[in-house]
Order: structure tokens, then C-alpha cells, then sequence
């Protein structure tokens, strides 16, 4: 719970030095099954057989400590497929390491790394699903973001936008059926939860089957607003073109996050050096990003708690309508904010400055009695307290396993926090705390969100504090960058930054032109919202309902 | 206009108080009911009054899908609250609503869902699109999966333009409906590319031809021109 990281486990701790990883030892640890080796901008990468796969993974799982499986990206080259496994540690994610596994171009398939990580799992059918890789002893190797009948891959080279496609409508079937799914109990029942539902937090579907009252079974079904934003982002410009999207990722007002994780891997990828000022408003504004999405998220889960548009949510949007207009004030926008340039940001605080930190001033000041009310509402509130203590629990393993990040991890002990762990902007100059709660249920993950809208308060002061002292001469807000921005051909790099929802990653890989080749986003939802089933496995539906809200996803960044 | 019209044989009783009796409690006695005066009746064309209920009281349904739909929220919630306007109260069920705001991008797997949806609300309904992405696909409109604009799949009565738009825009173009409703203007004619039909009627060709093994002959689909989508 500070800014200290707890001490490590040194059995696992093959390659590590003083100062980075040595690549040379954990090329040991692999021996034969390194057959090259690559210079990626963020960590090297082993290539590897495609046939290998499950080894090298478990090896490096278990042997050298890499726990986390960040996001599997896939792509197509010319004369070949690739699949990037993005590995990293829980305990430091400055730790990283690619497996790069190359796969024929007429036949793509390579072995399925989901019975190492469970993450894998969805991953891997996303990278089947989009650009069309086989993935071998996969558990179910289905298409996941697109309809099930949908023909071609979209992100492989070959693929034909104008052909027409045929949807079918599945949930025209009776949502109330028997349900033999399984084979030993042939009561169970099907109910179907979305992609319409009021629960669900925008379109999503969960396919459940019920036991009794308990959840046999249970699937979340996504897509349903699979924007394409890997193809928009591949489709526009490094320098103007790409920044809007972001935005509408992770849409709960958190855009300045979201821009900050493609800024920060393109800054990195065209070594661009970001004028310190700049930093210190990118971090108060990702602060209040974080605030306004943290009391969306209270709100809405109140919303599915207590079960209408009551006295909480209001309490919250009241809150989330001051923090929006401080942004607004600050960007002109009161949600899809477009604020940060690469090397900089659009424009310096608004004028006059004074009343705009008197501003801020006050909402902070107003701040901790907010929370108290809203403690008062919700947390001591003993209905939520029966309805969330002890529900939808998820155990530190289960984080690990299903590349969990976010305020998911912190609710159950895993203290994983990029700002902290990976520094960027102007975190590592500031005092404040990484929150971690250890129950690891519904109730954690939501005293972790009020926790941390503290801390962010914290930051946001310190950097108001630092603003208001600050030279007038000095106020550069943006690096000098070329106008186009063409990176030199064939790097790669993924960046993360933590984002409301956790780990917000961007994978990119330049052309040399001023496009980039690949863009792959990974988004903390996505991998968060696979550990619903586990958290719902035998509960009521109600406790499910719950887990959801307090999973807090979005559907734009889960699909993309 | 009351007082002195009482006749004198009715000891102090207003027309007023007498006609309404002394059922209603005071409470009922609106501003309204006041300007009336001793009359408790109105003439108006039944049609007419009948748009101007409709008008006066939409119930909305509770439908979000992207981004759009935060500002949605926000205009429901405290500060612009939409309910001041007789159109708040977002209703979860569609049996139950009459308006449906269509709040962001629309992709290929969830609009038969929403054509679905707009199906079982009860006529007459009404329509209102919110944010770009509803109008023409708005930033992702050269996405593969994207429907360009909610009119591809259900008639629309009013466009919101933006990406959002302002919960103040939305409060117009609310208001706007709500005038036309009141009016008895009726909603355009839009052309619909994009039908729920059984996979059995579709005109026979490759596609269908290669799809026969995975969907049903009676179940309900859609089929997508991208090319000709404007
Ligand atoms: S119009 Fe803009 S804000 Fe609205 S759903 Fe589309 S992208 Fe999101």
C-alpha cells in the first residue's frame, strides 16, 4: 500500500539484474527452443516454433516467474503469420518479454497458450476471429467479436470489405428453455441476459444456465459493439489521425487515459520527449479522467444493487457533472476530450489560471465530504453490505491466471499498478498510494474505487500545487514534432498505461510509413470480464448481476 | 369570472365548488383546474388532445449502447433532467416505452437485436437518434462491422448530430419530437436496406448457398449489402 514494492520472490528470478532483464540467461533457460531472437522497443523477443508453444510458455510461467500474459497480438506479413504472446510480471512489469511464434502463410496455426494462461483463451480467439489464425488444442476456438456466420477475416490482407455478410438472429430461440448442457442433470435451465438488459451495462449478452436458483453455467457472449478500432487506427495517421479514437475506447470519461496509452507507445516508438510541463497536466487531467469513470462506476453498480435510478446514482453523477466540467473547462470537451498531442498537449490551462485552480480548489476541497456521504450511502449501507460481502469472489491465482489488472487486481491483494510499477508522466515525482484491498470480493473491488478517487484527489492537489508555481517562461505544452511522422520500418513496441479498468496496452509495429502496420489494443476489460464465470460459478443470479457492476467494464473497450 | 356568477340561492357555494363537489381533495385542484373556472369541461378535437397527452408524456427506454449513452445518462440524471420536460423516466422493459433514443454505434451483430427491440415496443413509437455514429457511422464509418446509421435498420423521427451531442442537445431534440407529436406530424418514410426475414426467404446465391449447413431455414437473419450501403 505504498509506493514501495513488496519484496520479491527470488526463486523466479532467472535474467534478473540491477538494471533490466539479461536477456542471455532467459535464452538459456529456453536452450534449443530460442531459434531467434528480436530487438522489440520495449523487451526482446524469443521466435520460436509454432509447435512449442505450450512449453516455452509454461517454462517461462514457472521457471522464470512470468505470470502475467499481457495480450497476444496477431498479424499477417507477407510471407507469414505471426503471433506475439506480450509476458510480463505481476511484481514488475518492467519485466518483459515477447514470444514471437511465426506461422505458415497458406496454413496459419500454431499451439494454444490457454492451458498455460487462461487468459489465452479469449485472446487467442480474438486473433482467430480477426485475423484468422489456427490456434491448436484451443478449448473452443470460436469467433468471439464477430457474429458467428461472419465470412473472412477482417484485419488479414486479403480480406473484402464490400462482400455481404448474413446475421443471424440465435436469441429469436424460447430464453426460457430446458437446458440439457449437462449430461448429469438434465433440470438445468437457459436464461438469457442481454444484449438488452438494463444490468448490463450497455450491449452486452451473458449466456447462463441455471441449477435451481444457482449458475451452472455461464458465458459472456461479446461483440455487440465491435467498432473496429484497430482497422481506424490503423487506417489514420500517427501525428492527428489517431488520437480521437482513443476517446471512445474506454468511453466513461476517460479519454485522457486512453490518449495518454497510444501517446505514450508513439512518443516511445518516435522517441519523442515530452516537455515536463506537458506531463504535469497530462497527469492532474488523467487524474480527474479517473475520478469522473470511478464515480460512474459507483453509480451505475449502485444502480444494479439497489435496483433503479435512486438516491446513489445521482449522488454519483452530481459528483462525476463537477469533475466533467473541469475537464471541459480544461480541454473544451466534456467527454471525448482529444486533448493530448504526441510530444505535448493541445493548449495550456485555461485563463484566467487562478480561478481555474480556485476551481479545482474547491471541488477538492468539497471532495471528502462527498465520500463520506456517499460511505454513508452505500458502503455502511447494510443491504449492500449483505449483498456484497462475500459475493463474487476472486482469489489472487485467479487475477494471475486471467491477466486481471486494474481495481479487479487491487480488490484482491494483487498489487499491480503501472503508474507505480512502470513509471510515466509525472507519477513517480508524487506522493500517493497504490490501494489494494485483500477480500477479493464485490465489496473490495468497490472500496478500492472510492479509495482510489482519493488518492487521484491527492495527485490532483500536488499537481495544482506544482502548475500554480510554475514559471511563466516555461510553460512549454508541446515538443517539437515533424508534421508528418514516418518511424523508421519494423518497430515494435507495447506500451501500457494504467487506465481506469487496468492495464491499457498498445501494441504498434511501424512500416515506415505514416500508418502504422499494427495496431492492437489491449484492453483491460476484455480480460477482466473473463473472470466473471469464475466469479459466478454456483451463485445466484442477483450475485452475478452484482460481480458485473463491480467488474466495472465497458463494451466499447471490450470489443473494441 | 366565478364569484359573481354564483347564484344567490346557493349559500356562498362557488359554480366552481359545487360542479367539482366535494370528493376531490384540495390537493387536485391544479393551476389548471383553476384557469378552467366553473367550466369542467373543453372543447377540442379528440385527436388533437390526444397528441398533446402523447406529447406531454413519453416514457423512454432504457437502451444504451456506446458512448452517446453516458450523455444520455447525464441528461436523465440531475443538472439537465429530462424528466422536467414530461419525458423522463426511462422504462426498462420496451413493452412499456414509447420513445426509443438510439444512443451510439451500431454494428453488424447487434442490429437485428435492435430491430428486435424497436419490434416490441407498443405503437405509436417514436424514434430519436443520438450522436453521428446513428446518423451516418460517424468516426467509424469505414469500419467493416459498422451499420451506417440507425435508419439502415428502423425509421428515425429526429436526428441529434454531434459525437455526443450535449445533454442540452438531446433536451432539444427531445423537445423537438415532442412539438412534432403534439403537432400530429407523423415520422418520414425512411428506406429500410437492412430487413429481419427467415433465412429461407433470401433470394438463393453464393452466400446463402454456403451458409444453408449452419442457419436454419425459418430462423430470422439479416443480410448485409455492404456494397450498396450508402
Ligand atoms: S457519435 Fe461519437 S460519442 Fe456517440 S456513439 Fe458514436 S462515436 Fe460515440
Amino acid at each position: 500500500m505504498s509506493l514501495e514494492k513488496p519484496s520479491r520472490d527470488t526463486a523466479l528470478d532467472v535474467g534478473v539484474t540491477e538494471d533490466g532483464l539479461d536477456y542471455d540467461a532467459l535464452a538459456d533457460l529456453l536452450g534449443g527452443h530460442v531459434l531467434d531472437r528480436e530487438e522489440h522497443l520495449n523487451a526482446e523477443g524469443f521466435v520460436i516454433r509454432p509447435d512449442e508453444v505450450q512449453e516455452v510458455l509454461s517454462t517461462l510461467k514457472e521457471e522464470a516467474g512470468f505470470d502475467h500474459c499481457a495480450c497476444v497480438t496477431a498479424q499477417e506479413y507477407d510471407d507469414r503469420y505471426e503471433s506475439i504472446y506480450h509476458l510480463r510480471k505481476y511484481n514488475d512489469p518492467t519485466q518483459e518479454l515477447s514470444i514471437v511464434v511465426p506461422s505458415p502463410k497458406d496454413d496459419p496455426h500454431n499451439e494454444s497458450a490457454a492451458r498455460v494462461y487462461d487468459t489465452a483463451d479469449w485472446h487467442e480467439r480474438e486473433a482467430y476471429d480477426l485475423v484468422g489464425i489456427d490456434y491448436d488444442d484451443h478449448p473452443d476456438l470460436r469467433r468471439i467479436l464477430l457474429p458467428e456466420t461472419w465470412q473472412g477475416h477482417p484485419l488479414s490482407q486479403d480480406y473484402n470489405q464490400d462482400q455481404p455478410q448474413i446475421v443471424s438472429l440465435r436469441e429469436h430461440a424460447n430464453p426460457l428453455e430446458d437446458d440439457k448442457r449437462s449430461e448429469d442433470d438434465p433440470d438445468t435451465m437457459f436464461v438469457n441476459i442481454g444484449p438488452h438488459h438494463p444490468a448490463t451495462h450497455g450491449v452486452l449478452h451473458v449466456e447462463t444456465v441455471l441449477d435451481g436458483e444457482q449458475i451452472a453455467d455461464l458465458e459472456p457472449d461479446i461483440g455487440y459493439l465491435h467498432r473496429c478500432e484497430e482497422q481506424m487506427c490503423q487506417q489514420g495517421t500517427y501525428r492527428h489521425q489517431i488520437m480521437p479514437y482513443p476517446d471512445r475506447w474506454d468511453y466513461i470519461s476517460a479519454g485522457i487515459l486512453n490518449e495518454w496509452a497510444y501517446a505514450r507507445a508513439a512518443e516511445d516508438l518516435a522517441d519523442i520527449e515530452v516537455p515536463e510541463y506537458a506531463q504535469v497536466i497530462r497527469t492532474m487531467a488523467a487524474e480527474m479522467c479517473r475520478i469522473a469513470s470511478h464515480e460512474l462506476a459507483l453509480a451505475t453498480f449502485a444502480l444494479d444493487v439497489f435496483g433503479d435510478f435512486t438516491a446513489v446514482f445521482q449522488y454519483g453523477i452530481r459528483d462525476r457533472e463537477i469533475v466533467q466540467n473541469l475537464l471541459e473547462d480544461l480541454t473544451g470537451q466534456r467527454l471525448m476530450f482529444n486533448y493530448l498531442r504526441l510530444g505535448g498537449v493541445a493548449w495550456d490551462l485555461p485563463e484566467p489560471r487562478e480561478e481555474y485552480f480556485e476551481k479545482i480548489r474547491d471541488f477538492l476541497d468539497d471532495l471528502p465530504h462527498k465520500l463520506e456521504e456517499i460511505h454513508d450511502l452505500v458502503t455502511g449501507n447494510e443491504i449492500f453490505q449483505m449483498r456484497c460481502v462475500d459475493t463474487g469472489v476472486l482469489s489472487p491465482e485467479q487475477v494471475k491466471q486471467y491477466g486481471a489488472t486494474g481495481p479487479v487486481a487491487r480488490g484482491s491483494g494483487v498489487d499491480y499498478d503501472i503508474r507505480r510499477d512502470d513509471p510515466y508522466g509525472y507519477y513517480d515525482e508524487l506522493d500517493w498510494n497504490v490501494v489494494t484491498e485483500q477480500g477479493g470480493d464485490n465489496f473490495s473491488r468497490v472500496l478500492v474505487r472510492l479509495r482510489e478517487v482519493e488518492e487521484s484527489a491527492r495527485i490532483i492537489e500536488q499537481c495544482v500545487d506544482l502548475l500554480e508555481q510554475w514559471p511563466e517562461d516555461d510553460r512549454e505544452i508541446q515538443a517539437n514534432v515533424p508534421r508528418t511522422l514516418r518511424p523508421d520500418p519494423d518497430k515494435e513496441i507495447y506500451r501500457s498505461v494504467e487506465g481506469a479498468k487496468g492495464e491499457l496496452g498498445i501494441y504498434i509495429r511501424s512500416d515506415g510509413t505514416d500508418k502504422p502496420a499494427r495496431f492492437k489494443i489491449r484492453s483491460p476489460c476484455f480480460s477482466n470480464l473473463q473472470t466473471l464465470p469464475e466469479m459466478s460459478q454456483g451463485e445466484y443470479i442477483p450475485d452475478m448481476i452484482a460481480s458485473l457492476g463491480s467488474l466495472d467494464i465497458v463494451l466499447g473497450e471490450v470489443d473494441r | 369570472m366565478s364569484s359573481d356568477q354564483t347564484p344567490p340561492a346557493a349559500r356562498d357555494v362557488s359554480t366552481q365548488e359545487a360542479r367539482m363537489g366535494d370528493g376531490a381533495d384540495d390537493r387536485f385542484n391544479s393551476t389548471l383546474r383553476e384557469a378552467f373556472g366553473s367550466t369542467p369541461f373543453i372543447l377540442t378535437k379528440f385527436d388533437k388532445f390526444m397528441n398533446w397527452v402523447r406529447g406531454s408524456s413519453m416514457f423512454m427506454l432504457q437502451f444504451g449502447i456506446a458512448c452517446c449513452s453516458i450523455e444520455m445518462i447525464h441528461t436523465y440524471a440531475i443538472k439537465h433532467d429530462l424528466d422536467r420536460f414530461g419525458s423522463g423516466v426511462p422504462r426498462a422493459s420496451p413493452r412499456q416505452a414509447d420513445v426509443i433514443i438510439v444512443p451510439g454505434t451500431i454494428v453488424s451483430k447487434f442490429a437485428p437485436r435492435m430491430k428486435r427491440v424497436y419490434d416490441q415496443m407498443p405503437e405509436p413509437k417514436f424514434v430519436v437518434s443520438m450522436g453521428s455514429c446513428t446518423i451516418s457511422g460517424g468516426p467509424f464509418q469505414e469500419g467493416y462491422n459498422v451499420i451506417k446509421g440507425a435508419e439502415e435498420v428502423i425509421p428515425v423521427d429526429i436526428h441529434v448530430p454531434g459525437c455526443p451531442p450535449r445533454p442540452e442537445a438531446l433536451i432539444y431534440g427531445v423537445a423537438k419530437l415532442q412539438e412534432r407529436i403534439a403537432e400530429g406530424e407523423s415520422s418520414p418514410v425512411t428506406v429500410k436496406p437492412y430487413e429481419l426475414e427467415q433465412f429461407g426467404d433470401l433470394e438463393q446465391d453464393e452466400l446463402v448457398d454456403k451458409l444453408a449447413s449452419e442457419i436454419n431455414e425459418d430462423d430470422l437473419v439479416m443480410r448485409y449489402n455492404w456494397n450498396d450501403s450508402p
